[in-house]
């Protein structure tokens, strides 16, 4: 008999007067000591799936039509309220994505793992702090006898997440649901975090249910695939057979959609649109009543670089490498101390409505969709607003087509421009982004991980998008991420920024085949190597 | 990027079709989906929905005050031409009197001429909220009668004009109050939370102690310094009012001045205050919105305690606090303190109605699908 027995399962959500059918007849089983993931792009009821199997869903606005849950034999839908205390948490486990809001900010450490303990195992507060040590030590945290005493945010991302993980393993589950457990980290780290849980496996014989939207994740550690869009599963079958021989179109589709190509090298002779010269953002540390400047965080210290026309430069690194930082420093949305030329004319120093002409020439897309639309606003009045503020366009009517011109260029239907951001999808919402850019005819764009929020098979849509437009309108960007395969597919030339400073710097087919500093080659391996070794 | 998107480009891959669709409109104004569903959610709490309609209708009803209650007839015909004394002014001698001031219409002499040469249409009620009623059977405070449908207070004077023109003006005074409240605790609070730092340090400082005045004794000692009228009331009162929407306003600025669009937007070169007004604004609206009805009731208590206490409108200003007092003063003329609780209890019940249906509307909890709130 398997571990998890899910058969048919349904869930519908009750919105006001009209329901919602998030999952549609889905079953999976997993057995003891075996990995399963569950793939799909936002929206396919992967979550919603895994969320039921503990019975987590708001109930009772989402309820299940039809469908039976059999863990270990027991029925969990619509089992007694007590039956399933005593089996979340300690039997079944959970990870979720976003280890900061995961973990209580008023807790320390100690207390929330031990909390698990003494719930579930009743032990006595000094049992229960040894076994949170011991599970520490498990989970590779550095240090980990002084993080006991320290709160969610004095720890890092990865570090929140082994902690997320420790407090998982607490009671020792037969089952371990990870949903998206490594989204919100860098590359870097998530490949540690994959190799922890890997190792935990092993030493607990507990079985894992990864629900995850990213298919290097997927071919790295998982024994079986269930591929899911649309609240149903398309495709099912060992890892290997999918990866090597996928048989529905969605699952095919899903494996093309990682952005191919490469960007050719850079033409040496092109303009420099852009210059900084030892551009530096510091921010002061002050301290005391008199708030003395004790110190700087060198987010970005001393940073020269060239952005020429027509081509891309790529900047990247991980979390906290100053990347956004620099982006916002050259178009002067924050300070910023060493020189800045734009189109051969400097621009740092200049007041601020000296700058707002120039404006018009250097924009930025933004990386979340969801959180740089106004949602207050239709869609014609978003981008319309830059055409206002530049008094572009005459009349009303005027705009109206030039907005409607815009949305035809970045494949949005302009009948859709009187409606809210809500009600569209983030590919959508980001095409809305790049046309309040694009409408301004800029020189230059500045793209804040314009993709990172995305699906994948939206992401090389996006890509295919801002390739279009730099061919046709010889466009300048400055492309921000931390993603090497994105970057790859589109830069000409590439910065890798760890700490405030370039550590590396060069064309990026050269940095890709030949990475000089370590930094580069483990970003590289985290990226790449990942999907192909083991 | 050349010209081409706003010139050439006139093949675009849609048939670029620019009718709007068919939207959702309220009282003409185009509203969001998002407004339509807060509409519902307001209807579907009937007590509130109720409520407010019962006071928009009481609100409406107590508007033409002068028409519904007055000493003055609507219609006067006299030797064949018409008169309206409620509109105009007119001096005793047209109707054939002796004084040149203006007729006094509930003299029984001056009737007696009118309806002799013609005929007089009077209000429903056929007293001002000041007159003095000499023909009173009885000595003031009169108990209720055909004539004063709830009594008079101890001046002789009708209480239902008196409670008509009160509830008008404590209505108004609440929503003028309100209103000038509400725009200068938005303004200062979206200053300082856009622009955090040292403004909004000092504001906060500023606020802090000014906050801490003792505003009943300010009020009682300007009272006696100022002659209180609607206006100087309502100026003194809105020094002290303000402060209640700040924090609610900074918070949301706060919180929202480093959101993207917020910075897209100065990406784009709009300047500060049109970033406030267009884009953070409407978004600190909700809370605000839900602290309004609740506002407003304390408008309307702080007006009826300051009368009550007597250093509110000056007499014979129609007052609900002032009546109030009469009824403590007058305990064997029970008509007088009741008839005033009633009105304001309901009055108050209903403002706090109508602010429970306003909370739930904006409630995110009920606004929101769960598809909205995270993947589905």
């Amino acid at each position: 008999m398997s571990l998890l027995q899910v058969e048919n399962l349904g869930v519908r959500f009750h919105i006001e007067n009209h329901t919602v059918e998030a999952v549609r007849g889905v079953s999976f089983h997993i057995e003891k000591g075996e990995t399963v993931a569950l793939v799909g792009e936002s929206g396919s009821g992967k979550s919603v799936s895994a969320l039921s199997v503990v019975q987590l869903l708001p109930y009772p606005r989402a309820s299940h039509p039809h469908g039976s849950i059999l863990f270990d034999g027991e029925e969990m839908i619509g089992a007694s309220a007590d039956h399933l205390r005593k089996i979340r948490g300690a039997r079944i486990s959970m990870v979720f994505q976003e280890p900061m809001t995961s973990l209580n900010p008023l807790h320390t450490i100690e207390k929330q793992i031990a909390e698990v303990l003494m719930l579930h195992r009743g032990l006595s507060r000094e049992a229960a702090r040894a076994r949170a040590l011991d599970l520490l030590h498990k989970v590779h945290l550095p240090d980990p006898e002084t993080r006991l005493k320290s709160y969610p945010h004095q720890l890092s991302g990865g570090q929140r997440q082994r902690v997320m993980i420790a407090m998982a393993l607490a009671n020792e589950p037969d089952l371990l649901i990870a949903d998206e457990p490594t989204t919100a980290l860098d590359v870097t780290i998530q490949a540690e975090i994959l190799k922890l849980l890997q190792e935990l496996q092993d030493e607990f014989r507990m079985a894992i249910l990864l629900i995850t939207h990213d298919l290097t994740i997927v071919r790295h550690v998982s024994d079986r695939v269930y591929v899911m869009t649309e609240g149903l599963v398309v495709e099912e079958g060992n890892t290997e057979a999918i990866f090597s021989n996928p048989q529905h179109d969605y699952t095919k589709k899903l494996l093309n959609a990682e952005p191919k190509g490469q960007a050719p090298a850079l033409d040496e002779t092109a303009t420099a649109i852009i210059t900084t010269n030892d551009l530096k953002v510091w921010f002061p540390i002050q301290r005391g009543f008199l708030r003395k400047t004790v110190g700087h965080v060198k987010a970005v210290d001393g940073i020269s670089l060239q952005v020429r026309e027509g081509y891309t430069l790529g900047v990247v690194g991980e979390s906290g490498s100053g990347k956004t930082t620099l982006g916002m420093a050259i178009l002067r949305l924050i300070g910023s101390n060493g020189a800045i030329h734009f189109n051969g004319q400097a621009i740092q120093g200049l007041k601020s409505n000296e700058v707002r002409p120039l404006r018009r020439e250097m924009q930025i897309v933004f990386q979340d969709p969801f959180g740089s639309l106004s949602p207050r606003l239709s869609v014609f009045h978003i981008i319309e607003e830059g055409l206002l503020v530049h008094h572009i366009g005459e009349t009303y009517d005027d705009r109206r087509q030039m907005v409607a011109n815009i949305m035809a260029e970045v494949d949005l239907d302009p009948v859709m421009m009187d409606r809210f951001p809500h009600e569209f999808s983030g590919g959508q919402r980001q095409r809305i982004a790049i046309a309040r850019a694009m409408i301004l005819q800029p020189k230059f764009v500045v793209l804040d991980e314009p993709t990172s929020a995305l699906d994948m098979t939206v992401q090389s849509q996006i890509i295919d998008l801002l390739r279009r437009l730099q061919r046709d309108y010889g466009l300048a960007y400055l492309f921000i991420s931390h993603d090497l395969r994105v970057v790859r597919a589109l830069s000409n030339e590439l910065i890798v920024m760890k700490d405030g400073v370039v550590v590396e710097q060069g064309m990026t087919k050269d940095v890709f085949e030949n990475p000089q500093t370590e930094y580069t080659k483990a970003l590289i391996a985290a990226a790449f190597d990942v999907a192909v070794a083991e | 990027m050349s010209e081409a998107i706003q010139t050439e480009k006139t093949e675009p891959r849609f048939a670029s079709i620019l009718v709007p669709e068919a939207e959702d409109r309220l009282l003409g104004m185009r509203i969001s989906k998002l407004a339509r569903r807060r509409l519902e959610n307001f209807k579907a709490n009937r007590r509130g929905y109720w409520s407010l309609w019962i006071f928009l209708a009481l609100f409406g009803f107590s508007l033409p005050a002068e028409f519904i209650a007055n000493d003055r007839p609507l219609l006067v015909s006299y030797k064949g031409s018409l008169y309206f004394p409620i509109l105009k002014a007119y001096p005793e001698t047209v109707f054939g009197g002796d004084f040149e001031t203006e007729a006094e219409y509930r003299d029984a002499f001056v009737i007696e001429m009118i309806q002799k040469e013609g005929w007089m249409l009077w209000p429903l009620v056929p007293y001002r909220y000041d007159t003095v009623n000499y023909n009173s059977k009885e000595p003031a405070p009169a108990h209720p009668s055909w004539d004063n449908w709830l009594g008079t207070d101890d001046q002789a004077r009708d209480v239902v004009s008196r409670l008509l023109y009160g509830f008008r003006l404590s209505v108004i005074f609440a929503l003028i109050l309100t209103l000038f409240s509400s725009v200068v605790g938005i303004a200062a609070g979206a200053v300082q939370g856009y622009f955090g730092g040292w403004i909004d340090l000092i504001f906060q400082r500023f606020i802090e102690i000014w906050a801490g005045l003792p505003t009943l004794f300010i009020l009682i000692i300007l009272s006696s310094v100022i002659y209180p009228t609607f206006w100087s009331l309502l100026l003194i009162m809105m020094c002290f009012s303000w402060m209640r929407l700040v924090g609610v306003v900074r918070a949301e600025f706060l919180r929202a001045r480093n959101f993207d669009f917020v910075r897209a937007a100065r990406a784009l070169g709009v300047n500060d205050v049109t970033i406030m007004w267009r884009h953070v604004l409407p978004n600190a609206m909700v809370a605000t919105l839900t602290y309004l009805p609740f506002v407003l009731v304390g408008a309307v208590t702080i007006l009826t305690s300051l009368d009550f206490l007597g250093f509110g409108m000056p007499p014979p200003a129609p007052s609900l606090g002032e009546l109030l007092n009469q009824g403590k003063r007058n305990l064997q003329a029970p008509w007088l303190g009741l008839s005033g609780f009633f009105v304001l209890a309901v009055l108050m019940s209903l403002l706090v109605f109508v602010g429970e249906a306003v909370r739930d509307a904006f409630d995110v909890r009920k606004t929101l699908s769960p598809t909205e709130g995270g993947e589905a």
